[in-house]
């Protein structure tokens, strides 16, 4: 039974000497002038080691939220894609009835202003105690 | 179309739900959204109530059932749920919560109740639990400028997610064990394998979280406390409820017949420690409504006596202490936000309301009906709850738990009485006014107080009219 990982494991080599080739062959070929942040690991542009007090923009919230309205509906839509045909009417409804929540979860966030960036326009709520 | 009559009321108020979220982002005024909150919950419980005399069967490819318990459940539920929502815009308003994403967010959590309180399958129980939860976690912290609200939530969302992992192991565990996830099926194919014993305990660990049981109790004073005092009611009372009757689908149609010894041993041992750690507790709280928190607890553990006898009499049993449970709790609650609300005035520690009970007598006279009803003393609709859950445990052989859940309750006379000593009987020399109740708030409680002694003086009926809709239920 274990012939049915026989390709996982050619994959896994595959993948090892694919890196040590292309990692070897930057170093060969490319210029190494290396500093202290571009040997750091890639995080999108964060400080991967750092306070975990540090403060920034709650812009990266808002777009997390977003992107979970648009990345769900991806996650769903693509195997039922595949499959409503076999399925029938019911199906398709089913669909425009999870799309029309998120739209209006959308509607939501954009009406309280989540892209609405500019600080100038931002009210900020004064906290009362 | 037979699917979405089968879930009419959770139909409902996910509908309202999305409306009054709408509503919200386009400016409407949080009156009218508390209107249609409140609307929306009526016809849902109305079509609920009608429910429960039609007839029951799956729906969704057997992912829900409907009628019975699960009809039952949704009564309970959204009972509890309009209840707490009623008596809420008095108090919200007082504390700038008045908003209509609140009660947005209260109707959509209702929904994963009723999927919950519905659920035939490990999946569509999930499901329910985790859109209820999730919206608890904000409802938890909607007080953000003050620790106890960022405490609460931070905890509830912590330990919960935490919890929920186990729960989710759990399941997948008996759908490998038994490759199904519907619980008709499962218990059709079940056997008591190690693989299958696993993940009945980790799925009862992530259940026990969710009722409040010890030892998996420590959220509950927590969050119960930083929660705004009547959506404190709402996750007591409408939560705690689904859960329950979620756990009691499970129990009656996950187990095959033989099995269930496997889990009441292990549920009679969480009962007892719920009951005597809860109220042993609660004894010692000075704070009201962390007092409340741990009766709260305490009545965890007197629902899982019922469930302990795994018996049709021991279910229904639950489902009536549910109802019981769910008007005088979100009664006291309110009461006590009647009196929180008033802002100069610090209500959160017991020897504040001394006096308070001749002051002001009508709430005084309300809460005491409350809390006697929590205690369990007889012209109370708490007393019956509590009788018909002990009567199940002795007619199913388990007369030690019975006593101690007996002996237990009457410790807890002891912390319910001492807020009616400090109501009633201590004179307090502070001079002071309370704002008056708007009309809607006192209609509300007085009508939760009639339903908890009508019920306490005539339990008979309704409950031999659940034994039935049980029994028919159990041949579905």
């Amino acid at each position: 039974m274990l012939e049915q990982y026989m390709p996982i494991i050619v994959l896994l080599g595959v993948a090892l000497v694919l890196a040590i080739i292309l990692m070897s062959l930057s170093r060969i070929v490319g210029p190494f002038r290396p500093n202290k942040t571009k040997l750091n690991p890639y995080e999108s542009g964060m400080d991967p080691v750092g306070q975990a007090r540090d403060r920034y923009s709650i812009a990266f919230y808002l777009v997390a939220m977003e992107f979970i309205v648009f990345d769900l509906e991806v996650v769903f839509i693509y195997p039922w894609a595949v499959a409503f045909m076999q399925h029938g009417v019911g199906t398709f409804f089913a669909m425009v009835v999870f799309i029309v929540i998120l739209f209006i979860g959308l509607i939501y966030t954009l009406k309280k202003g989540t892209l609405d960036w500019d600080m100038k326009n931002i009210k900020f709520e004064a906290t009362k105690n | 179309m037979h699917d979405i009559i089968a879930f009419l009321p959770g139909v409902i108020i996910a509908v309202v739900g999305l409306i009054a979220l709408l509503m919200e982002a386009y400016k409407k005024s949080a009156d009218q959204i508390y209107g249609l909150t409140i609307a929306g919950i009526l016809a849902a419980l109305g079509v609920a109530i009608a429910a429960l005399f039609g007839d029951s069967g799956t729906a969704f490819t057997g992912m829900i059932v409907y009628g019975g318990v699960a009809s039952f459940g949704a009564v309970v539920i959204l009972l509890g749920s309009l209840f707490s929502v009623v008596v809420s815009r008095d108090y919200l308003m007082e504390i700038d919560l008045h908003r209509g994403d609140v009660y947005s967010m209260i109707l959509l959590s209702i929904v994963g109740m009723l999927a919950l309180a519905s659920a035939n399958d490990l999946i569509s129980f999930f499901l329910g639990l985790e859109t209820m939860s999730i919206c608890l976690y904000v409802i938890a912290g909607l007080i953000k400028d003050k620790k106890t609200g960022a405490e609460a939530a931070l905890k509830y969302f912590l330990l919960g997610a935490f919890a929920t992992g186990f729960l989710l192991y759990g399941i997948a565990l008996i759908y490998g064990a038994t490759g199904h996830t519907n619980l008709t099926e499962i218990a059709a194919v079940a056997e008591p394998t190690l693989m299958f014993m696993g993940g009945s305990a980790l799925l009862l660990v992530g259940i026990f979280f969710k009722i409040g049981a010890v030892p998996f109790h420590m959220w509950t004073p927590d969050v119960y406390q930083g929660t705004p005092t009547t959506l404190t009611a709402f996750m007591a009372t409408a939560a705690k409820s689904a859960t329950f009757v979620a756990f009691v689908l499970i129990m009656s149609r996950m187990l095959p017949e033989s099995d269930t010894d496997i889990w009441t041993n292990v549920i009679q041992v969480v009962a007892i420690l719920t009951m005597v750690v809860g109220n042993l507790i609660a004894l010692a709280q000075d704070n009201v409504k962390r007092m409340l928190a741990y009766s709260s607890i305490a009545h965890a553990g007197y629902l899982l006596v019922g469930l302990a006898a795994g018996t049709p009499e021991g279910f229904t049993g639950v489902l009536y202490y549910l109802f019981a449970y769910t008007v005088m709790n979100v009664g006291a609650f309110s009461v006590i936000a009647y009196y929180e609300r008033n802002k100069g005035l610090d209500f959160t520690e017991i020897e504040s309301y001394a006096g308070l009970g001749f002051k002001f007598p009508l709430m005084g006279v309300l809460l005491s009906i409350f809390l006697f009803s929590l205690v369990g003393i007889p012209p109370f609709v708490g007393f019956v709850g509590k009788y018909y859950v002990f009567a199940a445990a002795i007619n199913a052989g388990l007369i030690p738990l019975a006593i101690i859940g007996v002996l237990a309750s009457a410790a807890s006379a002891y912390y319910y009485l001492r807020v009616m000593v400090y109501l009633f009987f201590k004179d307090s020399h502070k001079e002071y006014s309370l704002k008056p109740a708007s009309l809607l708030f006192s209609s509300a409680v007085v009508l939760m107080a009639a339903l908890t002694l009508y019920y306490g003086i005539e339990p008979v009926l309704p409950f031999s009219g659940l034994i039935e809709l049980i029994s028919s239920y159990y041949s579905l």
